[in-house]
Formats: structure tokens, C-alpha cells, sequence
């Protein structure tokens, strides 16, 4: 077993580092201030591939994996949490429904502009009523003929301020519960689709995040994916690919903000020595970069294993329960690290702290985790 | 139209440190990167295809981990790439490295050769005008920007002086050696990248070249030119500190200061 | 056997370049070390009447080479003049200025007449070189330059090629102070250039000052900080970059305050400059700051406090009002400027 990347991943995170450091971050903090993704950051990243890094040429992805992916998730997400989460929304979300359960033509008009450069997408399953009990699900799909007609609310949808495609989640048949859900994709002009302003959050601002309405939005039975009723087993399967996601996004966010403190404590003088001299901070500083390398190694692990195509939830919401506790503890001892400083906005370690919270509530909540771990253990 | 980019992997000697113990360079963890002027070249290359069409060869002389240059120039665009590389090559100086190199050339074909002017590690910028001479085909250094192909084969480029620019015309077969500022270089893609590492890097070794090349002029034996040391610059001490001074004698030391580092 | 010392007198439009004077100033060091003579090289159309100036700055003669062809800068037909230089005069050593035309020239003639070349030499020696201890040795031009991206020097010999070629990186040189009275053979080389000689073609001449705007670019850097008192010293900070060839800078304080672009800022949240000069003006030197620039080759600090830390990272620590020294450092400058040297 080697826990050392191979060529062609050494060279990509290499890429996505250089990317990351010259585009993403000159940006992130008057991303944060003004609460606006840069579009043409947005369009720079399609460009370079980063928006479909795990879908095959076929479709006009990059052919690459879920370890490629994660590695560009920790990269950006090392600079800027908001860039991490669109990246992971687009790839993990949205594009694996239409990857893992669309037809050959669903692809081809969807999944191929969201993998080759050209849209981004979104993925609208939670509700103002509906979260971690997911199939609580009160959006409506009434089949009308070869139409469906949809109404309801999503709230919480990344991405969806700009997003061209929404793939989203709406109930086919309320009597039957979880197995009701069908899932469905609509691009961002069908009449009917209307997306709320840019939720105000603490962290992660820049991310687009609104709520969205379905107003009778009606689309052809062509734009259900998969059977109806298979909903519930889409999204599931698409968030046990994001938590891989969210973990990378994790570790990213902690090391950037590691990496940051210990720039600092080398320079900080006081008491007429390096801070960084004094051994507190030595431990200190040991005991965060071991989590972060456990959370990282998790992290690969998962994705390694979707890539074998193994079993792999468990993996998963582990990695994401480990790692996103991880860079809460990490980022708060970060600012510490820097003190008074670290507490300033012009350093970017409080923006870490504050983009850290939300990893341990989207993509399923820590609790939802140990549930979908204790379930996969079997204790009943 | 076969356009050939000439590279070199440098390290990144804007992150080399001085060791303030012993006074000597830190090499170790410096990544190895190509250089920023024959990046801009690859780019420049790049542009004129998919303007024009033809073809982007790459090539670089250098030991074997020259390698990930290559592949990053084939994770850019580029259509092939080539190492140029063999024990009888090491110590060249640029004059037998532009030997060795202008043989390489003939072996590979050219029509358009594109180097970058100044490499960071050896600072000489000689190796590209070396080149030139060796094949016996027409020079423009300092190229700022290429505007135009006219033809097929004429190429209309700025060429920078400190004071003015000229505007070119140059017959290809020609060579020009790139500024930074010729072109930003595009990022490697994802796939790109992985597409990189599936083609061949062709290897171009003593025994490829041989019969294109005086074995008199290559390696450290070949070298007109040799180092006979090398050693860093003295690291900071304190300076001196006045506080009595008056206006006048604080601009007097100011100037000797300006005057002695040779700023005046 | 070679011999003398040539010096190519680099001109734009009938000008003769200031690196070429410092040239000939360091040659006739080199030369009385070698006990031979400096010899200039001028090329260009209807150049001879500049010829003089250059045995008043030190040359003990000077060959002309003149022709249509040679009025604007073009490699080949530059190329084969000096060639022609060499192939009559067998010189020793032969320098040119580091310049955006000797580093396009001198390779190309180096490689035309198979000899050694080395690049932006910044010190010139004569001294001996010996294959072993027990050889005789040999007087050899030591040349020696910045590499590694200006981390260390190197110093390179050039041992049984002949003409041993240099350029020589401008402004580091001492140009003589011109002496009138001086003379020296003025002698015409024929050189036959032939059409195909202008093997590319000029279509536009255009002149125009290279502007750069980068400060991580810039060789001296005059800084401003919180001592500036206000906006508008930046303009007598830029007075005095201007004279020295340099740009403005500024710590954080000020471009939080408006009073510079945030492009200007060096320091920890800014760039990191490494330049020849960093000119530290009110700047107190906190470890922000400092971060950003204490890898400058010299470092001249002026504050008020004489506690301030930036004076423990300079070269040269003056305590005193930027505001009342600044400009006086202006009228220095300027009256350096137009004493005749």
C-alpha cells in the first residue's frame, strides 16, 4: 500500500495549488467582504477543469478521480472555503445524478455542459422544513400528461444565484415516504424557477447560497432522472460522494489556516524571542498538523476506495465527521496562535474559523453521520 | 508550420534562502520549475497554433527529473516533447550547450524556434542567440509580442530596447528568444495533465546525436568558458545607527552611502 | 598572440551609450594590469566624429566601422562587424554593455568566432591563473557575476579561447572624468556588407520610455510610512525615485489611508521586494513590514524615532524629520547630476 500520490496526481495538485494561490486567493477576502463570487473566477476554474475532475472524457469531463478531486478540493479550499464549496456543490452534487442515474441523452444535454467547462450546476433537496430528515420532502411533482408540474421551496441551494442547471428533488407520490422522491433536472430559465437573494451567513459568504421557489415549473417527463421514487436513493448517494468532498474542503480549510500561524509565530517577536521558540507553541503546532494529516488520510482513503469501487459510505461520513470537527479545533487554536491578529480581518485565519462551522451541519450533519456510520456497524 | 519551444527546468531560485550559519545556498525544497521566459514561449507557441495551425514541439535539455517540465508543457498543449539528455552533455557551458542543443534541432525539424531570453538559474541569456548562430538562421531577442504571420512564414514581431521597440519582419526558418511578457501562460488542464503522462517523452541521447555533433564541443571538455568558484554574497550585518546629525551632514552621509553601492 | 583590450561603443541614433564610457574607464585598469591598450569599437552611420570622445574618456584608439546598414541596431549585420574587428585585431579581451543589444550581439559573435562569453559581469580582474601549482601560469581576465537569480557570484575564466568576451552590467563600472587633451589613432575598418547582410527587415522604429510599475521589479525602492506626514510627500518621494531610477513604495498605514494604490504595499499582507536599494522614509519597521523588504541588498532608513526597529535592519540608520531631509537630498542629487564627471 502506497500512501504516496502517483505522478499524474502529484502533478495536478501541483496545478491546483499554483491555481489556487494566483487566482483563488488574491480574491477570497474581498469575495468574503462583499458577499459576491467573482464570476470570472467561476469561469476560470471551468477552464482549467477543476468543475468535472471525476467524469469520464466521454461526456467531455477530465477523466480523472475522486482522489484527484479531493486533492483539488483541499488546494482551494486551503485559500478560500466558499471556492471549495462550489467546486464540491457542482462535482459531487449535481453532476453525479446525472452521471450515476441519467439516460445516454440526459447526459449528453446535461451532464456534458456542467463537465466540460461550460455550466454550473446546483442540487435543491433541502427544504425550509426538511433537512437532515430529508424524506420529510413537501415539494410536489404532479405528473400532467408527459409533463410534470412542481411546486415548492428549496432553501439553503448553493450555488444557485448564478447556477444554469438545478438538479433538484421533489415528491412523485406522497403515500409511499422515502420511496415517493423522484429526482429531476431543469435549467435556470424555466418559467417558474425563482431564485431568492443570497442568504446571509456566517461563513462562507461568498458562496452563492438562496432559497428557491418552484412556482407550477413545468418540465417534460425527459427531465425526471432515473425511475420515479428513486429520489431518495439519488441524493443519498450523491451526498455520500460530497462528504469526500466537504472532508477535502475540510482539510483544506485547516491547513491554510495552519499554514498561516505558523508563517506568523515565526516572525512575532516577544519577550525578545520567536514565539515560535517557545515550546508551547511547538506542541501546539505538532498536535494540529497530526489532525490535519489523520483527517487528510481519511479523507484519501474514501476517496480511494469510490474510486475502487468499494463500499464506500462508511469511509466517507467518517472522513467528513473526523475532518470537520478537525478544522473547527484546528482554526480556533490558529487564531490563537496569532492572537489579537488572528482575530483581524485583514489576516485570513478568522475567515477560517468562521467557514469552518458550516462543515459540520451541510452534506449531513455531524449527528447524521454517526447515524449513517452506527447503521453501517449494524447497532441496532 | 512546426513550431519548437526550447525549455529549461530551473529551480525557483526565488525561494532559495541563504543559511545564515553557513553562509551557503539552501537547495534542498526548492521546487523545480520551468523557466518563467520559456513559459511564456510555450504560450506564445500555443497562441500562433491555434491561430494559425501546425504543430508544438517541445524540448528540453537537461538531466532525467527535466522530465515534469516536459510533461507540464504537454499538460499546456504541446503536441511532443523530447529530452535531451546523456552523461557526455553534463558541464557544458552555454556555448556547448547550444551545440548540443542546435543538434537536437536538426535532428527534430523546425520551422519557427522559440527560446526564452534569460534563464534564472544561469542569468546568461546566451544560449538562444547561440543557437541561432549554430544553425545559421536569422535572430530577434527581447521579443515583447508576436503580432502577426504573414504568409505562412514571415513573422511580424516587437522587439525591445531599453529605449524604443522595433517592429520585425523575420523570414522563418528564425529563432526568437521571449520575454515574459511575450505571453501569460495558460494553467495546465485536469485532463490535460492526465492525458500527459499517457504520451511518450522522446528521448534524444548521445547516441541519437552524434553523428550531428563535434564530440570537441560538448560537455565540461567542450566548454570554452568554466567556473572557477563560486561563493554567496556576504550576508546582512548591522548597520551603522546616527542620531546627532544635522540636515545637511545626513544628506552628505546619504550620498556617500548612494554613491558607494553605485545607485549614483 | 592577441592583445589590447576592446570595448564596444554601444550608440543609439548617434549617441554614445553611458555604459560604454564606464567600459573604457574599467578597461584601462585592465589594461595597465596587462600592460597593453584599450581600443574602441564604433559602429554605426556617419559615427566617426564621436570616436574622440572615447580617447578622452581612456581609449588609446578607436575603429570605426561605418555604413547605412549599421544606423539602427540589427544583429547580423553587428554581428559581422565585430567579427571583422576580431579576425583583423586578434584582441585579448573584448566588453560589452549588458544591455538590450549586447546581450542580442556578443553571443552571436562569440559563437561565430568559437570563443567563451560570460554574461553581466559586475567585477573585472586581471590576475594569474595556473593549471598547477608548479605551472608558470597565465594572466587571465577573472570575470565575475550574479547567478541563481542574484543568490550568489560566480566568478568564470576563459582559458584557451580567445577573444576572452564579457558584458558588463551597466552602472557598475567607473567611467574616467573626460580629459580633452587626449589623443589616439582614429582608424576606419572596411567592412563589405552585402544585401542579404539585413536578413530582417525594420518596418517601424518606435522610441519610447520602458515603464514598469512593479515594485517586486524595481531595483531601488524610495518607501514611505506613517512619517511622511502626508499624501502629497509621496510626489518628493517620487522626485527623488526618479533621479535613481527607481520606484515609490509604502507601508500598510498609508494605503489603508488612501494616500498610495495598495499595488505600492510592501509587507506581510502586501509584496515582498528584494530590491538593490529599499529607502525606509518615517517607516517605524514593524515585523509587517520589515517581512516584506529585509531582503534588500542595502537598506537606508530615516525616522524620527531613534528607537524605531527598522534601524536594526539597515544599512545606513539616520535619526532625523524624512520631511526637512528628503528634499534636501533632492538639491544633492540634482547638483550631483550636472557636475561634469
Amino acid at each position: 500500500m502506497d500512501f504516496k500520490l502517483n505522478k499524474t496526481h502529484l502533478l495536478q495538485q501541483e496545478m491546483f495549488r499554483r491555481f489556487a494561490e494566483n487566482e483563488v486567493k488574491p480574491l477570497a477576502e474581498e469575495m468574503d467582504e462583499t458577499e459576491i463570487y467573482n464570476r470570472e473566477l467561476l469561469a476560470k476554474m471551468h477552464k482549467v477543469g477543476l468543475m468535472g475532475i471525476p467524469y469520464s472524457k466521454e461526456y467531455g469531463g477530465v477523466g480523472g478521480d475522486y482522489l484527484g478531486y479531493a486533492l483539488a478540493m483541499e488546494e482551494i479550499s486551503k485559500h478560500d472555503g466558499s471556492s471549495g464549496i462550489t467546486i464540491s456543490v457542482h462535482t459531487s452534487l449535481a453532476c453525479s445524478c446525472v452521471d450515476g442515474f441519467g439516460t445516454e441523452e440526459q447526459k449528453q444535454m446535461w451532464l456534458r455542459p456542467m463537465v466540460d467547462g461550460s455550466k454550473t450546476g446546483c442540487f435543491g433537496l433541502t427544504e425550509p422544513n426538511a433537512g437532515t430528515d430529508a424524506a420529510g420532502q413537501q415539494t410536489k411533482a404532479l405528473l400532467d400528461g408527459d409533463h410534470y408540474i412542481i411546486n415548492g421551496t428549496k432553501i439553503f441551494t448553493t450555488n444557485s444565484g448564478f447556477a444554469d442547471t438545478f438538479v433538484m428533488f421533489a415528491m412523485t407520490d406522497k403515500s409511499v415516504g422515502t420511496k415517493g422522491i423522484s429526482c429531476f433536472v431543469m435549467d435556470r430559465n424555466t418559467p417558474g424557477l425563482v431564485v431568492g437573494p443570497n442568504i446571509k451567513r456566517m461563513g462562507i459568504r461568498a458562496a452563492s447560497n438562496c432559497e428557491v421557489s418552484y412556482q407550477n415549473v413545468r418540465i417534460p417527463v425527459t427531465q425526471r432522472i432515473g425511475k420515479e421514487g428513486e429520489g431518495f436513493k439519488i441524493a443519498m448517494k450523491a451526498l455520500d460522494g460530497g462528504r469526500i468532498g466537504i472532508a477535502a474542503q475540510s482539510v483544506g480549510i485547516a491547513q491554510g489556516a495552519l499554514n498561516e500561524a505558523i508563517k506568523y509565530v515565526k516572525e512575532r517577536k516577544q519577550f525578545g524571542k520567536r514565539i515560535s521558540s517557545f515550546q508551547n507553541t511547538q506542541f501546539k503546532i505538532a498536535e494540529l498538523q497530526t489532525h490535519i494529516d489523520a483527517a487528510r488520510l481519511m479523507t484519501w482513503r474514501a476517496a480511494v476506495s469510490k474510486d475502487n469501487h468499494e463500499n464506500f459510505g462508511q469511509n466517507a461520513a467518517m472522513a467528513k465527521l473526523f475532518a470537520s470537527v478537525m478544522v473547527n479545533d484546528v482554526c480556533r487554536d490558529a487564531v490563537q496562535l496569532m492572537g489579537g491578529y488572528g482575530y483581524c480581518r485583514e489576516y485570513p485565519v478568522e475567515r477560517a474559523l468562521r467557514d469552518a462551522k458550516i462543515t459540520e451541519i451541510y452534506e449531513g450533519t455531524s449527528e447524521a453521520m454517526k447515524m449513517v456510520i452506527a447503521g453501517s456497524m449494524k447497532i441496532f | 508550420m512546426k513550431i519548437v519551444v526550447c525549455i529549461k527546468q530551473v529551480p525557483d531560485t526565488n525561494e532559495v534562502k541563504l543559511d545564515p550559519v553557513t553562509n551557503t545556498l539552501i537547495r534542498e525544497g526548492v521546487p523545480s520549475i520551468i523557466n518563467h521566459d520559456d513559459k511564456s514561449g510555450i504560450e506564445a507557441a500555443l497562441i500562433l497554433k491555434e491561430k494559425f495551425g501546425g504543430t508544438v514541439t517541445v524540448v528540453c535539455m537537461g538531466p532525467p527529473q527535466a522530465d515534469l517540465a516536459l510533461r507540464e508543457a504537454l499538460a499546456m498543449g504541446c503536441d511532443e516533447a523530447y529530452l535531451v539528455s546523456a552523461r557526455e552533455f553534463g558541464g557544458s557551458d552555454t556555448w556547448a550547450t547550444a551545440s548540443i542543443i542546435s543538434a537536437a534541432l536538426k535532428k527534430i525539424g523546425y520551422d519557427l524556434i522559440i527560446t526564452g531570453r534569460q534563464a534564472i538559474d544561469g542569468d546568461t541569456a546566451q544560449v538562444g542567440p547561440q543557437i541561432a548562430e549554430t544553425l545559421g538562421i536569422p535572430q530577434v531577442s527581447y521579443a515583447e509580442e508576436i503580432y502577426d504571420i504573414e504568409d505562412g512564414n514571415k513573422v511580424i514581431v516587437k522587439r525591445q530596447f531599453e529605449d524604443r521597440y522595433h517592429i520585425i519582419e523575420v523570414k522563418m526558418p528564425c529563432l526568437l528568444t521571449a520575454l515574459a511578457e511575450l505571453a501569460t501562460p495558460r494553467y495546465m488542464h485536469a485532463g490535460g495533465i492526465i492525458d500527459a503522462y499517457q504520451m511518450e517523452v522522446k528521448a534524444l541521447g548521445y547516441e541519437d546525436l552524434k553523428d550531428l555533433l563535434v564530440l570537441e564541443h560538448i560537455g565540461l571538455k567542450g566548454s570554452p568558458t568554466n567556473v572557477f568558484k563560486s561563493f554567496t554574497k556576504q550576508a546582512k550585518g548591522k548597520g551603522t545607527l546616527h542620531k546627532e546629525l544635522s540636515p545637511d551632514e545626513a544628506v552628505e552621509i546619504i550620498m556617500a552611502k548612494l554613491e558607494e553601492r553605485h545607485i549614483i | 598572440m592577441s592583445k589590447d583590450i576592446y570595448v564596444l561603443a554601444e550608440q543609439r541614433d548617434g549617441e554614445i551609450a553611458k555604459v560604454a564610457f564606464e567600459l573604457v574607464g574599467e578597461a584601462t585598469k585592465l589594461a595597465a594590469d596587462l600592460e597593453q591598450k584599450v581600443v574602441g569599437i564604433l559602429i554605426g552611420d556617419q559615427i566617426k566624429d564621436k570616436a574622440q570622445s572615447l580617447i578622452e574618456a581612456g581609449a588609446d584608439s578607436v575603429i570605426v566601422i561605418e555604413d547605412k546598414m549599421l544606423a539602427e541596431y540589427v544583429t547580423e549585420p553587428y554581428t559581422k562587424a565585430i567579427t571583422a574587428v576580431i579576425k583583423e585585431c586578434d584582441p585579448e579581451i573584448i566588453l560589452f554593455g549588458a544591455t538590450s543589444i549586447g546581450r542580442d550581439l556578443a553571443p552571436r559573435v562569440a559563437s561565430r568566432v568559437h570563443t567563451g562569453l560570460t554574461a553581466d559581469c559586475t567585477k573585472l580582474d586581471i590576475d594569474v591563473w595556473k593549471a598547477t601549482p608548479e605551472d608558470a601560469g597565465q594572466k587571465l581576465l577573472f570575470m565575475t557575476r550574479p547567478a541563481f537569480g542574484g543568490n550568489i557570484m560566480a566568478t568564470i575564466l576563459c582559458k584557451h579561447y580567445r577573444p576572452q568576451m564579457a558584458t558588463v552590467r551597466p552602472g557598475v563600472m567607473r567611467k574616467l572624468a573626460a580629459d580633452h587633451s587626449r589623443t589616439g589613432e582614429i582608424k576606419e575598418l572596411k567592412v563589405k556588407f552585402v544585401p542579404a547582410d539585413m536578413n530582417v527587415v525594420i518596418r517601424e522604429v518606435v522610441k519610447e520610455k520602458h515603464k514598469k510599475v512593479d515594485i517586486t521589479e524595481a531595483k531601488r525602492l524610495v518607501s514611505g510610512g506613517r512619517g511622511i506626514g502626508s499624501p502629497e510627500f509621496y510626489t518628493t518621494l517620487q522626485e527623488v525615485a526618479d533621479m535613481i531610477g527607481g520606484e515609490i513604495s509604502s507601508s500598510r498605514a498609508n494605503v489603508d489611508a488612501g494616500w498610495i494604490d495598495r499595488e505600492r504595499q510592501v509587507g506581510q499582507t502586501g509584496k515582498t521586494v528584494r530590491p538593490e536599494l529599499y529607502m525606509a522614509c518615517g517607516i517605524s519597521g514593524a515585523i509587517q513590514h520589515v517581512a516584506g523588504m529585509e531582503g534588500s541588498d542595502c537598506v537606508i532608513a530615516i525616522n524620527k524615532n531613534d528607537t524605531a526597529a527598522i534601524f536594526d535592519v539597515s544599512d545606513l540608520g539616520i535619526v532625523g524629520d524624512v520631511k526637512v531631509i528628503i528634499p534636501k537630498l533632492i538639491e544633492a542629487l540634482k547638483k550631483y547630476k550636472t557636475s561634469p564627471i
